[in-house]
């Protein structure tokens, strides 16, 4: 398993020789005829936020979905710190936190009771238990409502515990399919502090399709049209593809065309 | 097993959390009550013993049962949390086993708080309470039995309605398997199948556990009718879990 981290920490872009905390080759997802992904390969390391952008439809939830070892890919493979997320789906899952699309709870749980029940899932248990769920809770600012009942809250609060949930076990690979969506602007703002701070620790992938995000906190962008990946780079040289200069134009420029 | 015994846990909270537990017990009570009392002639019969209430028992539990597996797995789908639940690190068997614990626990639950029968039959006579002990074990080994069809049928679907509709029908054909009117039509159109309908009826076992008979072999018949649905499963939520 190290090896073949080790083997492959020639990725295309930064990572001072260290293994790749995700590594994805030739991830393809078919839906009978319909192809929703298409050989997609991309390796993130330690210290790196990738942002992960496309249309919608374009296929980030499926690639995030099938990193995450939820949905079985037709061909590819994905590895989490070196460990296949198919065939060693466990080992893999314990190094990852995951925040799904729409950043599903179970409605009828308290916020505390369901960062409780995460983290025994996770193999916590007495005075380690509480101190996790606690540090979860400051993270992402829901002590105030710890004990409501997650239907409840407002769509930001909501976001904030799947958020909380992916940080629980202060994972190495962090997974997040739109964490800033729904969240109001000063929301926004934390969410992208909080990721910033743990950028230098971890290997993040976040998808959304809010371009002033991409500036914000990633420090490399990946652009996904019609199940391929079209554009891999960081912001700026991404920025720099456009006479305008503007992220949304080269956004428009490389999705319109694949899609065409 | 800690894992599976913490999802379990959560699904049975989730039951008391929500009013469907009150509706669920009330409804069993009633429904047992009004069957024994009325339609088995409890009190006519003069004799001390639970037999009017074991009757009805499994018809109840053919209702009531897919009513509660029909959300196990539909429920998760329609709330994301299936996507939530795997990928935490929990294997699926892990969920599946954790889920039926739950809503076994849960009709071990109900099924207690018939405890009144019990005292009123030993306070209007002196029943024989290991024939009634036995009954009760039936009784629970046929709720886990059609819990575990019932789950199966959840995982088969995303709509909870056609989940109920097959785990009510696919309980149904287990539970009249050895009814004359399926037996005899297969028995003489091909005679093998006959010969295996009257093996796997839960009827027949289950009034084996209330004549006082724990037979090993009735033991085994249900934690290999279970062990098998809850096997199927495992394959349909691995195969249908991101549909």
């Amino acid at each position: 398993m190290a090896n073949r981290a080790l083997d492959s920490a020639d990725g295309p872009i930064g990572g001072a020789g260290l293994p790749a905390s995700i590594e994805i080759e030739g991830l393809t997802k078919r839906f009978g005829s319909f192809t929703a992904v298409d050989g997609v390969s991309f390796q993130v390391r330690r210290g790196e936020v990738l942002g992960f952008l496309g249309p919608n439809g374009a296929g980030k939830s499926t690639t995030m979905r099938m990193l995450a070892g939820f949905m079985i890919p037709t061909a590819g493979t994905a590895r989490i710190m070196g460990y296949d997320v198919q065939t060693h789906s466990v080992a893999a899952r314990r190094l990852l936190g995951f925040l799904p699309e729409g950043s599903p709870t179970y409605p009828e749980m308290t916020v505390e009771g369901f960062l409780r029940f995460c983290a025994r899932i996770r193999g916590y248990a007495g005075a380690e238990l509480d101190d996790r769920v606690n540090h979860a809770l400051g993270l992402t600012t829901l002590r105030g409502v710890a004990l409501q009942p997650v239907e409840t809250l407002s769509k930001g609060f909501k976001r904030r515990v799947g958020l909380a949930q992916a940080l629980l076990h202060d994972p190495p690979v962090l997974v997040l399919d739109e964490p800033t969506d729904g969240l109001d602007p000063n929301q926004k703002h934390e969410v992208r502090g909080l990721i910033q701070r743990m950028a230098p620790d971890k290997a993040i992938v976040i998808s959304t399709h809010i371009l002033e995000e991409v500036d914000a906190v990633c420090s490399r962008a990946i652009i996904i049209a019609g199940g391929r990946i079209v554009a891999d780079a960081t912001p700026k040289a991404l920025q720099e593809q456009h006479p305008s200069g503007k992220l949304e134009e080269v956004f428009r420029a490389l999705t319109m065309e694949a899609a065409a | 097993m800690s894992t599976t015994l913490t999802i379990a846990e959560r699904e049975l909270r989730g039951y008391f959390a929500t009013p469907v537990a009150t509706v669920f017990i009330v409804i069993f009570l009633v429904l047992q009550g009004a069957l024994t009392f009325n339609l088995g002639g409890f009190f006519d019969r003069s004799i001390a013993d639970l037999n009017p209430f074991f009757t009805f028992l499994p018809w109840v539990f053919l209702l009531l049962i897919p009513a509660i597996t029909m959300r196990l797995w539909a429920e998760e789908r329609r709330l994301g949390t299936i996507e939530l639940l795997l990928t935490l690190p929990v294997t699926q068997g892990q969920a599946v086993l954790g889920k039926f614990l739950a809503a076994w626990a849960f009709c071990a639950i109900a099924l207690l708080l018939t405890f009144p029968f019990v005292i009123a039959v030993n306070i209007l006579g002196s029943p024989d309470n290991g024939v009634i002990f036995a009954g009760y074990l039936g009784g629970l080994l046929v709720a886990g039995a059609f819990l575990s069809v019932g789950a199966a049928m959840s995982a088969l679907t995303r709509n909870q309605v056609i989940a109920f509709v097959l785990g009510v029908a696919v309980c149904f054909v287990f539970a009249v398997a050895s009814n004359p009117i399926v037996n005899d039509f297969l028995s003489h159109t091909v005679p093998a199948l006959g010969e295996f309908t009257r093996r796997v009826a839960i009827i027949d076992r289950f009034n084996d556990f209330t004549r006082g008979i724990i037979a090993l072999r009735d033991l085994i018949y249900f934690a290999t009718f279970i062990g098998f649905f809850l096997f199927l499963n495992t394959v349909l939520v691995d195969q249908r879990k991101a549909d």
